[in-house]
C-alpha cells in the first residue's frame, strides 16, 4: 500500500489542532525518486503529554557516551534513579587489552551520590567531593567522570568547582557534565554536551605519537553487543591499526590519543559529529562517514577507507578480505533470505540505526517502508547540506558551542594525515563520503515515511494501517507490537544478541529476524474453538 | 597480557574499604517507577510523570523489561524553560492531550525530583486543568530523592485512596480491601484465589494482573482488560475491613482510608511463605466467620509433607538476601521455616523497621551471626561476602554481578529480574507459592552440588 497525504491528514484527525500542526511538520512522505527532501522538522520540543521514545540529555551523555569509557569511574549525581536505569542497559561490551587490566574496568559498576532530601536543601557539593574521595581510594581509577541529573543544576551544585578541587586532591582528571535532563529537547543534548567534554579535557592530552601505519579511530561505535570487535576483527585483518573506538570499549588512555589519528570514521553521525568536525578544525583530522552494518554497506565502506589511504597494499588486503569473508557467510545468509524476502518492516531508532540497517534488510531482501529517528536533527534526514540552514531555537541555544581553533603544533591539513597530496585528496573527497553525510533520505523509495519523534499513537495507526511484518524498535514499543501480532526486534540491545555489524555480524542478524518471522506460535493466535477468519481483527477495534 | 580477559568485578578491591557516602551497586531505585507501577494496576489508567522525558522513559524501560509487556505512560516533557518557571502549562497541555489522544478513563499523576525541587503544587494544578466529564485526574508526590520505588509505590497507593475512597456513611459491606504490595500480576492473580477460595468478597487495589500479564490475542488493546476499577476503588471506603500485606509498600494507604472512611485495617506481611499465608488466611476467617475450604487445607498439607521430604537439600545452609523491604522480610520469615541460616539480610530502601523486623525473626530462632541493613548497597553485600561467603544468594537480577565474580549460585526472587523470563505470572505467594521457593532454591543448591561433584561423588538420585 502507498501512503498519501491524504492517508497522514486521516490519522491525525484525532489531534488537537495545535498536535496536529506540530507533528505534520515531522512526517515526509517522498514523492519522487529524484526529488530532493523537503524540509523535516527535527529536534524541537516533543509535545507534553505525547507518549514519545525519547529519553534526557543525561541518558544521551552518561547512558550513551560517557558510561562506557571502561577504566573511568562515572559517578552520576543525583537522586538514586538515573544511575540505576543506565546500569548495564546499554550493552556496551567492554575487556581488558594491553593498555587496560581487569582491575581497572568499571563498566559493571553503578556508582551514584544518592542525593537525598536534605542535600537537596542544602546543596550536594560535599557529598560529591567526599564520594569522590571514596572512590579514589576504592578504586584508584584513572579518571572520573561526574553526570549531572535534574536537580542540580536547580539547585546550583557547582559540579566544575568539586570537579577541579578534586583532581588537585587526586592528581587524575576529574570531569564534571552539566548534562542535566532537561536541557534540550532528547539524548541528543547530551551527545553534544560529552563530546564537548571530551574534546576539552582528554582528546589531544597523550603526548606519545602513534608510530604504527593507517591510525584509525572508529567514532560513534558503542560496541553493542561486540560490534565494534567485529568491526576491529576485519580491519586488523585488512592492515588498519584500529586505536580506539569510541566509545563503545574504550579507555581514557586511549582516548587522549585521538588527535594521532590518520583518519577518523564516523558511524554513529547524531552522538559524535561533533567530535569529528571539532577535530577537523583543530588538527585538521579528516572523517570518513562510514556504515558497517550490512554486507554491502560493509563491503562499500571498507573499500571507501582504502580509496582514502590509496595504498596498493591496502587495496589489495581490502578486496582478499571481502572475498574471504563473502565465501564464508554467503551460503548462510542465503538461507535466512529465503525467508526474509519480500518482507517490509518499520525502522524507528536513535539516530542512526533506521539509516544503517536499511541496507542490511536489503541485502535480506526486505524494505523499510516507515523509518523514522528518535532523536536526530534535520541534517540526519536532510544530508549536512542543510546544517547552516537549521535556525538555532532556545532549546539548542543551552548547549555550548566550542569555538576550536588550529592547534599551533599539531594541526596539518587534511591530505598531510593520510599522505597525499592536496589534488589526491580533492579527486578522493569527490569519490568518498569525506567529513559529508547524506543523511536517511535517499534510500527511502518513492511512497516510504519518515516519520521524526514517532509517538505511540502514530506507531500503532501505522502498524494497523501499513501491516508490516517486521517493527525494529526499542523495548518499549517491542511488545506494544506483539500484541498487535507484529514480530519486533529491538535495535537498541539487539534483544541481546550480537553483534549485528559486518559479516558475522549480517548472519546473526539475518538468523534473528528470520527465527522471530517464523516462532510456530504466530500461527496459533486463534484457538481452535473459534472461528478461524484468517485476519486479525486489529482494524476494527 | 592476554586480550579479552573479562573477570567479573576485579576492580574491587580485596582489603578494607571505606564506604560510608553514596551507593555503589545500588539495591534501590527512585520513587516515580514504583508509583507508574502502582497506577497500572488501575483499569483504564494512564500513568503519567510530571518531569523530564527521560524520567519517563527509563521507568517504562525498567518495567517493561521485568515484565516483557507494554508500559505505557506519558510524561510532561520538561525544558529548560518549564524548570525554571514551573512546570503548570506542561502539566495541563499534558491533560487535554492525554484525553483527546489516548482516551483513558484517568489520570495518575506522579511528580519526580526535577518537579518537586521547583516545586509545583500538583492538586492546583489538576484543579485548573480541563478534565473531561467522568473522567478523573489524581496524583501522588514522588521526590526521588527520598525513600525509594517502594516509597514511591506506597505514596502512589495512598494518592488512589485519598482522590478516589468514598465512605456513603452506611452500615459496612461484607467486603474485604486488599492492598497487595509491590508484587507480580501473578502473585496478584493467587492473592485473588485465595480470598475466593475463603468465600469473601473483595476489592483489591492496585491490580497489576491482567494489565502486566496480558495475553496476546487476535485484538490490541491500548488498555488490557485488567486492573482495579475505578468505581470498585471509589467503593472501597465502604468495606468491612482492609488488609494491607507489607507495610512498606500498602500501610500508608491502609492508613488512610481507615482516617478517611473508618473502614478498619489489619496490616499483615505478604503472604510469602507458610506462616504469612496462615496469617492471611487467618485474618479472613476471623474478620468474615468464614471456614478454611478443604482445597487450601490440601494446598498447606503439600507445603508441609515437600518441607519435611526435601530439608536435607538445603536446611543449615546460609542465604544472602536483598531486595525490597516487604518481599525480603516475608522471604526471610520463611528461609527460618525452610531451616535455612539468613546470614546476611539487606535492603535498599531506607526504613528502620526493616532492620527491627528482621532481628526479631532471628533472635526467635536464636540466630545471631547475621547481619542485617536497610538503606544498603550491594557492594556493601559483597564485601560482606568476601569477609565470610554464603552457599546461595537469592535476590533480584542485579545480584548476577556478585553470583559471578563469588561464584555462588543466585535464585532471582524479586523486581527487577531482567534476565529471565515468565517469573512475572509465577506466584511466589500463597501456599502454592511456597511450593514454587522451595523447588527454585531446592534445584539450585542441588544443580550446584551435581556440577561441583566428582565423577565418583556423582549420584542419579538426591
Amino acid at each position: 500500500m502507498t501512503v498519501t497525504e491524504v492517508h497522514i491528514d486521516e490519522m491525525m484527525t484525532p489531534y488537537p489542532d495545535k498536535v496536529r500542526k506540530n507533528r505534520k511538520k515531522h512526517i515526509i512522505i517522498k514523492s519522487a525518486e529524484s526529488a530532493a527532501c523537503p524540509q523535516i522538522e527535527a529536534n524541537t520540543r516533543t509535545i507534553p503529554g505525547i507518549i514519545s521514545q525519547r529519553g534526557c540529555a543525561y541518558a544521551g551523555c552518561k547512558g550513551v557516551v560517557i558510561g562506557p569509557i571502561k577504566d573511568m569511574v562515572t559517578i552520576t549525581h543525583g537522586p538514586i534513579g538515573c544511575g540505576y536505569y543506565s546500569w548495564g542497559t546499554r550493552r556496551n561490551k567492554a575487556r581488558s587489552d594491553d593498555r587496560t587490566p581487569p582491575e581497572k574496568i568499571y563498566t559493571n559498576l553503578c556508582v551514584s551520590t544518592d542525593m537525598q532530601e536534605s542535600d537537596i536543601v542544602f546543596g550536594g557539593e560535599k557529598k560529591l567531593a567526599k564520594m569522590i574521595d571514596e572512590v579514589v581510594a576504592i578504586f584508584s581509577p584513572r579518571g572520573i567522570n561526574i553526570c549531572a541529573t535534574c536537580p542540580i543544576g536547580l539547585i546550583g551544585d557547582d559540579m566544575g568547582a568539586v570537579a577541579k578541587e578534586a583532581e588537585e586532591r587526586h592528581g587524575i582528571p576529574v570531569i564534571a557534565y552539566n548534562c542535566e535532563g532537561y536541557k534540550g529537547v532528547s539524548q541528543s543534548a547530551g551527545h553534544h554536551i560529552a563530546n564537548n567534554n571530551l574534546m576539552e579535557r582528554i582528546i589531544g592530552s597523550g603526548t606519545d605519537p602513534r608510530t604504527e601505519e593507517f591510525v584509525i579511530y572508529l567514532l560513534g561505535e558503542y560496541n553493542i553487543g561486540g560490534d565494534g570487535w567485529e568491526i576491529e576483527r576485519m580491519l586488523t585483518d585488512i592492515g588498519y591499526t584500529v586505536n580506539c573506538i569510541l566509545t563503545g570499549d574504550s579507555s581514557y588512555e586511549e582516548i587522549k590519543d585521538l588527535h594521532f589519528a590518520d583518519l577518523n570514521l564516523v558511524q554513529c553521525h547524531r552522538s559524535i559529529n561533533y567530535i569529528a568536525e571539532m577535530m577537523k578544525t583543530k588538527y585538521g583530522t579528516p572523517w570518513l562517514k562510514v556504515n558497517f552494518i550490512g554486507v554491502n554497506a560493509t563491503i562499500q565502506t571498507l573499500r571507501d577507507m582504502a580509496t582514502c589511504f590509496n595504498n596498493p597494499e591496502l587495496t589489495r588486503m581490502t578486496e582478499v578480505v571481502i572475498e574471504r569473508e563473502l565465501a564464508r557467510i554467503t551460503p548462510a545468509l542465503e538461507k535466512f533470505r529465503k525467508i526474509c524476502n519480500g518482507k517490509t518492516a518499520f525502522a524507528y531508532v536513535g539516530g542512526s540505526r533506521s539509516h544503517h540497517y536499511q541496507y542490511l534488510l536489503r541485502d535480506l531482501g526486505m524494505e523499510v517502508i516507515v523509518a523514522g529517528y528518535e532523536f536526530a536533527h534535520r541534517d540526519d534526514y536532510e544530508g549536512r547540506d542543510v546544517i547552516p540552514t537549521i535556525k538555532t531555537d532556545a532549546d539548542s541555544k543551552n548547549i555550548p558551542e566550542l569555538h576550536l581553533t588550529p592547534d599551533e603544533a599539531l594541526y596539518q591539513e587534511a591530505h598531510l594525515h593520510l599522505g597525499l597530496s592536496k589534488e589526491q585528496y580533492d579527486t578522493i573527497a569527490a569519490q568518498v563520503p569525506l567529513g559529508d553525510y547524506e543523511g536517511m533520505y535517499p534510500i527511502m523509495r518513492v511512497g516510504r515515511i519518515m516519520v521524526d519523534d514517532v509517538n505511540h499513537y502514530e506507531a500503532e495507526e501505522m502498524i494497523r494501517q501499513l501491516k508490516p511484518d517486521l517493527v525494529f524498535s526499542g523495548v518499549r514499543d517491542k511488545y506494544i507490537s506483539h500484541k498487535m501480532g507484529v514480530p519486533s526486534k529491538q535495535l537498541h540491545s539487539y534483544d541481546y544478541s550480537g553483534p549485528y555489524a559486518g559479516f558475522n555480524g549480517a548472519v546473526i542478524f539475518a538468523r534473528d529476524v528470520a527465527d522471530a518471522l517464523v516462532t510456530p506460535a504466530w500461527k496459533l493466535i486463534t484457538p481452535p474453538w473459534e472461528e478461524k477468519n484468517g485476519n486479525r481483527s486489529d482494524s476494527d477495534a | 597480557m592476554v586480550i579479552g580477559v573479562i573477570v567479573m568485578l576485579e576492580c574491587i578491591p580485596r582489603k578494607a574499604i571505606d564506604h560510608t557516602v553514596g551507593k555503589i551497586n545500588p539495591a534501590k531505585t527512585c520513587q516515580p517507577l514504583g508509583a507508574m507501577y502502582a497506577a497500572l494496576g488501575i483499569n483504564r489508567c494512564l500513568p503519567h510523570s510530571h518531569g523530564s522525558q527521560g524520567c519517563c522513559a527509563y521507568h517504562r524501560m525498567a518495567l517493561t523489561r521485568h515484565f516483557r509487556e507494554q508500559v505505557l505512560a506519558s510524561s510532561s516533557s520538561f525544558t529548560e524553560g518549564a524548570s525554571v518557571f514551573g512546570g503548570a502549562a506542561n502539566l495541563k497541555t499534558s491533560i487535554k492531550n492525554i484525553f483527546e489522544i489516548y482516551n483513558p478513563d484517568i489520570i495518575a499523576v506522579h511528580t519526580t525530583c526535577l518537579s518537586e525541587t521547583i516545586g509545583d503544587d500538583l492538586s492546583t494544578i489538576i484543579k485548573q486543568s480541563e478534565v473531561p466529564e467522568g473522567k478523573v485526574v489524581i496524583h501522588a508526590n514522588t521526590p526521588s530523592y527520598q525513600g525509594s520505588h517502594i516509597t514511591g509505590f506506597s505514596n502512589m497507593c495512598r494518592g488512589i485512596v485519598s482522590y478516589l475512597a468514598e465512605s456513603d456513611g452506611t452500615q459496612k459491606k461484607n467486603r474485604v480491601n486488599i492492598i497487595p504490595g509491590f508484587v507480580n500480576p501473578g502473585d496478584v492473580r493467587e492473592i485473588r484465589r485465595i480470598v475466593e477460595e475463603m468465600g469473601v468478597e473483595s476489592v483489591i487495589f492496585p491490580d497489576t494482573s491482567g494489565v502486566l500479564d496480558a495475553p496476546l490475542t487476535s485484538r490490541y488493546e491500548q488498555y488490557p482488560d485488567g486492573g482495579s476499577r475505578v468505581e470498585d476503588i471509589r467503593d472501597s471506603g465502604n468495606s468491612k475491613l482492609t488488609l494491607s500485606l507489607g507495610s512498606f509498600a500498602s500501610d500508608a494507604a491502609a492508613s488512610l482510608l481507615q482516617e478517611k472512611c473508618g473502614v478498619p485495617g489489619i496490616p499483615l506481611k505478604l503472604p510469602i511463605g507458610l506462616k504469612a499465608t496462615d496469617a492471611l488466611i487467618m485474618a479472613l476467617k476471623e474478620a468474615f466467620g468464614v471456614a478454611v475450604p478443604r482445597s487450601l487445607e490440601i494446598e498447606r498439607g503439600q507445603v508441609i509433607d515437600t518441607l519435611i521430604d526435601t530439608h536435607h537439600h538445603y536446611q543449615g545452609r546460609t542465604v544472602a538476601v536483598f531486595g525490597d523491604p516487604d518481599t525480603v522480610i516475608a522471604l526471610t520469615e520463611f528461609l527460618l521455616t525452610m531451616g535455612m541460616v539468613p546470614k546476611y539480610i539487606i535492603t535498599g530502601t531506607p526504613g528502620s523497621l526493616f532492620e527491627k523486623q528482621i532481628w526479631e525473626m532471628l533472635a526467635e530462632v536464636g540466630l545471631t551471626d547475621c547481619r542485617v541493613k536497610a538503606d544498603a548497597d550491594l557492594l556493601d553485600l559483597q564485601l560482606w561476602i568476601r569477609e565470610s561467603p554464603v552457599d546461595l544468594l537469592i535476590g533480584t537480577t542485579h545480584g548476577k554481578y556478585i553470583a559471578r565474580a563469588e561464584d555462588i549460585p543466585l535464585v532471582r526472587v524479586g523486581f527487577p529480574i531482567f534476565d529471565r523470563a515468565v517469573h512475572p505470572l509465577m506466584p511466589i505467594v500463597g501456599y502454592r507459592g511456597c511450593l514454587r521457593l522451595i523447588e527454585q532454591i531446592s534445584n539450585t543448591l542441588l544443580e550446584r552440588r551435581d556440577r561441583d561433584s566428582t565423577d565418583e561423588d556423582f549420584e542419579l538420585v538426591l
